[in-house]
């Protein structure tokens, strides 16, 4: 195989395995025309979520932070174990991230380009790349404590977390916005071959309702800086901070496979240097830094006299120093404790804030199924896919409502969308485990079974119309999908601004009965502030967030 | 920039332009007007009345398309309704996830049984739609009406914001309103409530169930329930009102669950008269229409007919 193919087997392998990710994405939807096989207990037709599972970051940040392995993580194996002996094929073949970077590094225009010298002394090893080692180190000090902040900095989280509540949702307005554009003229050709385009990418695209993400202007913000900085550093992201990226480098420091230099037939034109995408010194005069190299293979390809190859067992003498290895990594023992203790001090310094149990936020309504808060946080990895397969749009990222510890892991805001009772998606796509995929019997519940429930629903008289001004409504008792009735009304007879009496039926809620589905909530008509709003307690999950007496400490 | 270029890139993008538009004329159907407000030619689908048929037949069978079929033949049959050519809206109710055991939504197998009736009466299409209250996709699915209405070959629609209209309902409480497209620019609408009890309105049967064609705030019409009611029903009387009877909702409705709160009735109403279809179902909630206040402000607005039997009520029990 020629040098040339083998960048172009790469370059195939990234726009797969990247489309291939997309296409995931887009499909953790309950798509409009899906007709499933089993109606009363509607479950999609792919493992959406199988990407995410194959990050040993995820793996083993999960294992340590809650001491199992979930489910299909063990996939996660088919990426470390190879990379032991080859290195890490994972950033520069697969990891759709790193092909992002990758993409948008080569993209620049002709005037801010780097090139010649520039560009060699832009592609040589930065101090700056041992950032990643020591974030790496913290969050595994962090995970050993049960603090889970791997999901944040994992590029598969990361990135799913980016294309499904900002790319796509900005995607389906911007769709939208061109469409009424074009329509707004009113003249019948241009809005009618707009309409039949929106037509067609609609369902293949689009959601089949338009979602409405809370926060995620910090999502966005933080995957837009990742992007830019493409533009000052070459894949500055998966040199410098992705700890996914250092748990494979340090994996692959003794790889077997490796770069070869012939110094003898090298003349130094350093071309290799300029096109290196790991900045890892491939050029002769440099010690090779195996876990830096994302086996890109540019230096082969752009390497005028063949001087360099990667083959199994090289000899590392080529370089000049001494010892004949490849470099070893640059971290320091000390710095390397200093981290991962600075990582364990993360528990101690979330836990001993007031958001989690103490004082909890009642906006912390977490999905159907979610596990105890403490387990929760130590298995979610803010993936958002639970918020994209969301059908009503219920599920949304967090800011700070559940601590620092806890941002942009999933609550329920009923007022933009209630959680369906039969629906059990979340805990389908969930790959860590951190919402438990319900049957349709443990969701809503039947004679023998209680229903899951996320939390209690609560009347605010003073805004209830009829408690507070004198009109009918009971708009909440009709969407109210308990059997019976959680919210049930008493007649009264009140009186309006001219004395006159108004027959009115008040809504009262049965806790017992309550599961914090949020319908009411959702179709309460005072929009901005609803007369009837869920909070958490009550929820299953939960041994101390009860009401009730029964409940107590039962859960 | 220079004068030249300035004129050779406005040139370029007249060009883009007169590409863009004609290609838009090319692939224009100027038949269908979908791309705009549709002239809505009229909001009243009801037909003349006929004095050799009844305005309001019930049925009775364990067999609940047979049931249909025998109401509705007393009333002139299909052909009567629906003619060859004509364009046939459907309404059921298809407001909630329930399965059809739970008589939440209509009976899916007289809504397969209507499309496949308006079909062999040679109609040119047959849309069935509902604004659910639910999640659509699982009350379409879980109700049953999808599977049954498709295999009966209509056209299922499940409402997006795009399919909505602003139409000026002219009503007392309604005004401006958007109306879901499919159920104004048709040539027939035939009504399919199933029989609930509702906590505001006493019950929902035939003229609440087409609060299911609008969008918008809908939980606000609750302030003026009974007007809203009887507005929509002056705005869109439907050529046709078929009430599912074969499964009552006697208590915790509109939205049910337990099968303890289902009645077996085993019957179905035809009605050209939407009033009377009300005050007849009604009674299986064991509620006298006189006291339900829309059924009463219909009957004096001079809608129907409250006392069904003058409208010539006719019952085929099995």
């Amino acid at each position: 195989m020629t040098v040339k193919t083998a960048v172009n087997l790469r370059r195939i392998s990234q726009l797969l395995f990247f489309l291939v990710f997309f296409w995931l994405i887009l499909k953790t939807n309950f798509e409009v025309n899906f007709t499933p096989e089993n109606v009363s207990n509607i479950q999609l037709p792919y493992p959406v979520s199988i990407a995410l599972e194959f990050s040993p970051l995820t793996a083993m940040g999960t294992f340590l932070a809650n001491g199992t392995v979930f489910k299909g993580l063990l996939w996660s194996l088919v990426i470390l174990i190879p990379t032991i002996f080859l290195g890490k094929f994972f950033c520069g073949w697969v990891c759709p991230l790193g092909t992002l970077n990758h993409w948008l590094s080569e993209f620049r225009s002709e005037r801010l380009s780097r090139r010649g010298l520039k560009k060699i002394e832009s592609n040589r090893y930065k101090s700056y790349q041992k950032i990643k080692y020591y974030l790496f180190f913290i969050l595994i000090g962090a995970a050993l404590m049960g603090v889970l902040q791997i999901g944040l900095f994992d590029p598969l989280s990361f990135l799913a977390r980016s294309i499904g509540t900002v790319v796509l949702p900005m995607l389906h307005h911007t769709a939208d916005s061109i469409n009424s554009f074009f329509k707004s003229f009113g003249f019948p050709p241009l809005s009618s071959l707009s309409q039949s385009v929106y037509d067609t990418i609609a369902p293949a695209i689009l959601t089949f309702r338009k979602a409405h993400f809370h926060t995620i202007i910090t999502i966005g913000t933080f995957f837009l800086a990742v992007l830019v900085m493409n533009r000052i550093y070459t894949r500055f992201w998966c040199r410098g901070i992705c700890p996914l990226g250092a748990m494979l480098g340090l994996f692959s420091r003794y790889a077997i496979f490796g770069l070869e230099k012939n110094a003898a037939t090298c003349d130094n034109c350093m071309k290799c240097a300029a096109h290196c995408q790991g900045a890892d010194g491939p050029e002769v005069t440099e010690k090779w830094r195996q876990s830096e190299c994302v086996l890109c293979l540019n230096c082969l390809d752009s390497c005028p006299n063949n001087s360099l190859t990667f083959k199994f067992f090289p000899e590392l003498a080529g370089a000049p120093q001494k010892p004949s290895s490849t470099q070893k990594i640059d971290i320091t023992r000390r710095k390397t404790i200093a981290s991962v203790a600075g990582g364990l001090a993360l528990f101690p310094l979330f836990r001993s804030s007031d958001g989690f149990n103490v004082n909890p936020d009642p906006s912390v309504i977490r999905p159907p199924g979610a596990v105890p808060e403490d387990d929760f946080l130590a298995r979610c990895i803010r993936c958002g896919q639970c918020m994209r397969v969301c059908p009503n749009n219920a599920l949304h990222p967090t800011l700070f409502e559940a601590g620092l510890e806890g941002m942009w892991s999933p609550i329920m805001i009923p007022r933009i969308g209630y959680c369906e009772p039969t629906c059990t998606l979340c805990g389908e796509v969930c790959p860590t485990g951190a919402i438990l995929q319900l049957t349709q019997k443990e969701k809503a519940g039947d004679e023998n079974t209680p229903p899951n429930r996320v939390g209690t629903a609560f009347i605010d008289r003073s805004r209830c119309l009829s408690w507070a001004m004198a009109r009918p409504c009971i708009v909440c008792e009709e969407w109210c999908p308990t059997s019976p009735k959680t919210i049930y009304l008493r007649e009264e007879t009140v009186y309006d601004s001219n004395g006159n009496p108004v027959e009115v039926k008040q809504p009262y809620i049965n806790p017992d009965l309550c599961t914090g589905c949020g319908a009411c909530e959702y179709a309460c008509p005072v929009i901005d502030k609803p007369a009837v709003y869920v909070t958490s307690i009550g929820e299953s999950r939960s041994k101390e967030n009860q009401i009730i007496l029964q409940r107590q400490g039962i859960g | 920039m220079e004068r030249r270029d300035f004129i050779k890139k406005t040139g370029k993008a007249l060009a883009l332009a007169a590409i863009t538009g004609g290609t838009g004329f090319a692939f224009h159907n100027f038949d269908t007007a979908h791309y705009s407000v549709p002239a809505v030619k009229k909001t009243s689908f009801s037909i003349a009345p006929d004095s050799s048929f009844p305005q309001i037949a019930l049925a009775e069978n364990v067999d609940h398309a047979a049931a249909l079929n025998r109401a509705l033949d007393a009333l002139g049959g299909i052909k009567r309704f629906v003619k060859p050519g004509e364009r046939v809206t459907i309404k059921p109710n298809v407001g909630w996830d329930r399965a059809p055991s739970q008589a939440a939504d209509t009976n899916p197998v007289l809504v397969g049984e209507m499309v496949r009736l308006c079909f062999a009466a040679g109609a040119s299409s047959v849309i069935v739609s509902d604004i659910s209250c639910n999640d659509p996709r699982r009350c379409f699915l879980r109700s049953g009406i999808r599977e049954a209405a498709e295999r009966a070959g209509a056209n299922v629609i499940l409402p997006t914001d795009e399919d909505f209209i602003t139409i000026d309902l002219k009503g007392e409480i309604l005004t401006a309103w958007p109306v879901l497209k499919y159920f104004v620019d048709t040539d027939r609408l035939i009504n399919m409530p199933i029989v609930k009890q509702h906590s505001l309105s006493s019950c929902t049967i035939a003229m609440k169930n087409l609060y299911g064609i609008l969008g918008g705030p809908r939980n606000r019409l609750h302030q003026s329930i009974d007007q809203s009611i009887v507005d929509l029903a002056v705005f869109c009387p439907p050529t046709l009102t078929v009430v599912d009877a074969t499964r009552v909702l006697m208590r915790g409705g509109p939205q049910g669950g337990s099968l303890n709160d289902v009645a077996i009735q085993n019957s179905v109403i035809c009605a050209t008269d939407q009033v009377a279809a009300d005050a007849r179902a009604s009674e299986f909630l064991g509620l006298k229409p006189e006291n339900v206040g829309h059924i009463a402000l219909a009957a004096k607005s001079g809608l129907g007919q409250i006392d069904y039997r003058a409208a010539g009520y006719k019952e085929l029990l099995s």
